[in-house]
């Protein structure tokens, strides 16, 4: 575990599309019975949208909630899957988008799922490092889902983005401290010139989802750490409904701990930006002094596992944008056909 | 529209961003030699508000080539809160959702795209605003 | 300044020509003008088109057509002004002939729709407006009509509106030039799918092709040449290119402006004016020529329309021949197709569609949204 000292967020913002498809509708085509579907329905971006359009969305929230001038932004982290571009970095469309160029640095991260959070490292990095005086972290996604794979019902889109910063008397929450766990772990990938990527079924529990979130939770529990009973709500990266809530099982971890934050079941998982919609939500509603613990992961595979402490800031910034569920609730329903339009799996002409 | 075109119109596309005539208040799209309203030759930048209300919009169903992929869409004229009228791809919204006087808000969004080897062009278009937000 | 003369004319039928090319067709009616005029040559070319090098992939055609016309050797220039493209071509020809630099100028127009796609089209009316605004987000030139079309139901209610291509189809019936020379019924209007609510398929112009020529002459050519003839006048104006950034989307300033100069340079008034050939490239925008001109009150023009106020036999007829609506509107050729129709109704060669002696007659032409009009008018000569 590494303890950070003086780190802060201070505006932070989800974003997910309108669209939903349920998870009985996919199952109505490949012929799928309902009792074995793993979320209910979930995110699926507009014709016109991608992850820079959803990361720009994100990033627009938090600069509304941090009240800074976006020219003292001096980085902008990226972490996707679904780069619009091979070569061409999302983090320079996002500052344009919000006026913060030119800036000193901006790059895209992959690492699977946990791109979002590997950004939100390397941002505290170059703000402890002094390079840089604020920094904005994305996680973003519109997530490739193989049709008649099982991926096919969560794959989703959404992004979240957190501006962060010295510490300072109006920031919304506190970074106290991270860990990471990562190993060389095959158990999803996509190859580069791939449409879709390839799972390899339970290989992708026990030995890779759960051994490296309960690596890099266990890290931050361990004897000098913290206690499950500092922490109010736990985060924990969702690609489906029932992973996190078994996380929640072994760490003898209460379930209403996990319910404000476990948003999988309605929107599917965002990938990137997946447990960073989490802490969105809890953020959404927690009160000052209470401590969260987000773990990520990522196929390939790691987790980073942060402490976050709420802070008084948050009374005042909380409301000066849309709250996640907001979005959320506000959807419209599409069948199989018109998801594949939005997919792009059919195209015109 | 060509790279170095498309980057130069980028501030507006992006963030509605643009120049004020200082004496008569005329937005401009881009830093003009002149005023188009007035000849005065001082100007300030200035952001377009990212919301206001949705005067008029109509279907397009013989779309030009490069919009053939999104048809049909919507294009609306918009009033924004500081009374600019703006032309605007309507989105995100249900057929029957649409009703003139609705409150509209700016997003960011995939407006052309040059096939598959060209640049993304995004740009702004405006969606129902979202209830409280 | 002297005076100008339209001494002949040449058209060709406005259809899709599959078999001939661009130069071809202006060609056809340059010959078919010259001939008309009983001239051998011309101290200038001008040409109107708006989309060679958009859809034919075609530039220098000032050239081309002085190759392709037989008139080699004459200075030749194209002029672009989107759909008015021909009228503004006819307004620099005007120009050299009244200054006294040329005695005999050609002007003719011509486009190829057809060798385009009609998605390829749109986007062709579309670079009218701005490349990065309107081109940017897709409001092509039937969506802008559609909005100041619903602008314009909410003043004043839209009653009468879609009778505008119906008089121009009873115009056209039996026109051997004509597009489309058939009637056209309310119903069948009213009943065609809509291009971008609430303007239908059957209230605008089609996709054509075709080629007009006039040829201007000065005073003194004029009285050597035994060809009927017919005075000219010109005028134009630009307004802001986007209708909603104009003071009132519903009132063309261009066209106010335009008219009323040109109403002035000829000595006439609009009680005077015996026919207008509209540009109806829309049913609206017919209306709102009307009315932006003073023809009409703002928001009466449906109703003169549905009174047949309109009709060859009504007090203001419009659109003789078919407008463009079904005449056609092959878009740098449409504004001297107006220009040779009026020449033909005030020589008294109208045939079956012949006015009762009119006096002076009107074209109105307009590029964009009302970006630019122009006001052609001839007069008895």
């Amino acid at each position: 575990m590494v303890k950070i000292d003086g780190i802060a967020i201070h505006g932070y913002g989800g974003y997910v599309p309108r669209y939903r498809i349920k998870a009985e509708e996919i199952g109505r085509i490949w012929g799928v019975s309902s009792s074995e579907l793993p979320v209910r329905e979930k995110a699926v971006a507009g014709i016109d949208e991608d992850a820079a359009t959803m990361a720009v969305e994100a990033a627009r929230i938090a600069l509304r909630r941090a009240g800074i001038d976006p020219r003292r932004i001096g980085a902008i982290h990226v972490g996707s899957e679904s780069k619009p571009y091979a070569v061409k970095p999302m983090g320079t469309i996002v500052a344009e988008a919000i006026g913060a160029n030119p800036s000193k640095l901006a790059a895209d991260l992959e690492f699977a799922c946990k791109a979002g959070t590997e950004a939100i490292l390397s941002i505290l990095g170059l703000i402890q490092g002094g390079q840089i005086e604020y920094g904005l972290a994305i996680g973003a996604d519109t997530a490739q889902g193989r049709p008649g794979d099982a991926l096919e019902y969560t794959a989703a889109s959404g992004a979240a983005a957190f501006l962060l910063g010295r510490m300072s008397d109006d920031a919304v929450a506190v970074i106290e401290a991270w860990s990471g766990y990562v190993t060389d772990t095959p158990d999803f990938w996509r190859r580069s010139f791939d449409r879709y990527p390839v799972h390899a079924a339970r290989f992708t529990g026990a030995p890779a989802y759960f051994k490296h979130i309960l690596g890099a939770v266990n890290s931050l529990l361990e004897s000098d750490g913290y206690s499950t009973s500092d922490v109010d709500y736990f985060v924990f990266h969702q690609p489906n409904v029932k992973f996190p809530l078994t996380v929640a099982k072994i760490l003898k971890i209460d379930r209403g701990k996990l319910a404000p934050g476990l948003l999988a079941d309605k929107i599917g998982n965002t990938y990137s930006a997946c447990s960073l919609l989490g802490l969105v939500s809890v953020l959404d509603q927690a009160q000052p002094d209470q401590r969260i613990l987000l773990a990520s992961y990522g196929s390939g595979a790691g987790s980073d596992a942060l402490i976050i402490r709420v802070l008084d800031g948050i009374l005042e910034k909380r409301d000066l944008a849309p709250k996640l569920r907001e979005f959320i609730e506000d959807k419209i329903y599409i069948d199989y056909s018109t998801y594949l339009r939005l997919r792009k799996e059919i195209l015109k002409g | 529209m060509r790279a170095p075109s498309y980057w130069r119109r980028m501030p507006f596309l992006y963030r509605l961003s643009g120049w004020r005539c200082d004496h008569c208040g005329a937005f401009h799209y881009s830093k003009p030699i002149v005023c188009r309203r007035c000849r005065s030759r001082r100007f300030s930048e200035a952001e377009l508000p990212r919301s206001g209300k949705l005067i008029a919009y109509t279907v397009v169903r013989s779309p030009p080539r490069e919009f053939s992929e999104f048809s049909p869409y919507a294009i609306g004229l918009i009033e924004l809160d500081d009374g600019t009228r703006i032309l605007s791809q309507l989105t995100d919204f249900q057929e029957d959702e649409l009703r003139e006087g609705m409150r509209v808000e700016a997003v960011f969004r995939r407006v052309r795209v040059n096939g598959e080897q060209g640049i993304i062009e995004y740009g702004y278009k405006f969606r129902p605003a979202l209830r409280g937000g | 300044m002297g005076r100008v003369f339209v001494a002949g004319a040449g058209f060709t039928k406005v259809a899709e020509h599959w078999d001939k090319s661009l130069e071809q067709l202006m060609a056809e009616a340059a010959v078919k003008a010259v001939d008309g005029a009983g001239i051998s040559s011309v101290n200038s070319i001008y040409v109107g088109n708006a989309l060679s090098e958009f859809l034919q992939e075609q530039s220098n055609l000032g050239a081309i057509i002085a190759e392709e016309s037989g008139l080699v050797g004459a200075p030749a220039f194209r002029v672009e002004a989107a759909e008015a493209s021909g009228a503004a071509a006819l307004y620099a020809g005007f120009c050299e002939v009244a200054s006294g630099m040329a005695d005999a100028v050609l002007v003719v127009g011509g486009e190829k729709l057809s060798d385009g796609l009609a998605e390829e089209v749109s986007s062709g009316l579309m670079m009218g407006g701005r490349a990065w605004y309107e081109g940017f987000i897709g409001a092509e030139f039937y969506s802008l009509n559609a909005l100041l079309y619903k602008l314009y139901a909410r003043r004043f209610g839209d009653e009468g509106i879609p009778m505008f291509p119906v008089i121009s189809h009873e115009h056209a019936d039996g026109v051997s030039h004509a597009q489309y020379p058939f009637k056209l019924s309310l119903e069948k209007v009213l009943s065609s799918p809509f291009l971008a609510e609430p303007l239908r398929r059957l209230e605008v112009s089609g996709i054509g092709d075709g080629a007009a020529a006039v040829i201007l002459v000065g005073e003194d050519l004029a009285a050597k040449l035994k060809s009927p003839k017919a005075q000219l006048y010109v005028s134009a104006a630009t307004d802001y290119l986007s209708p909603f950034e104009r003071e009132d989307p519903l009132r063309f300033q261009s066209v106010a402006l335009a008219v009323s100069q040109v109403l002035d340079r000829a000595g006439v008034d609009r009680g005077e004016i015996s026919f207008i050939e509209l540009h109806d490239a829309t049913s609206i925008m017919a209306a709102l020529c009307l009315e932006s001109s003073g023809f009409s009150p703002p928001g009466n023009a449906g109703k003169l329309a549905m009174k047949g106020e309109f009709e060859l036999s009504g007090s203001l007829p419009c659109n003789t021949f078919g407008g463009l609506k079904a005449r056609g509107h092959p878009l740098g050729a449409t504004a001297i197709y107006q220009v040779a129709e009026s020449y033909l109704q005030l020589t008294e060669r109208a045939g079956r569609n012949q006015l009762d002696s009119p006096r002076a007659g009107l074209a109105l032409s307009i590029g964009g949204v009302g970006a630019e009009a122009y006001a052609s008018l001839l007069k008895r000569a």
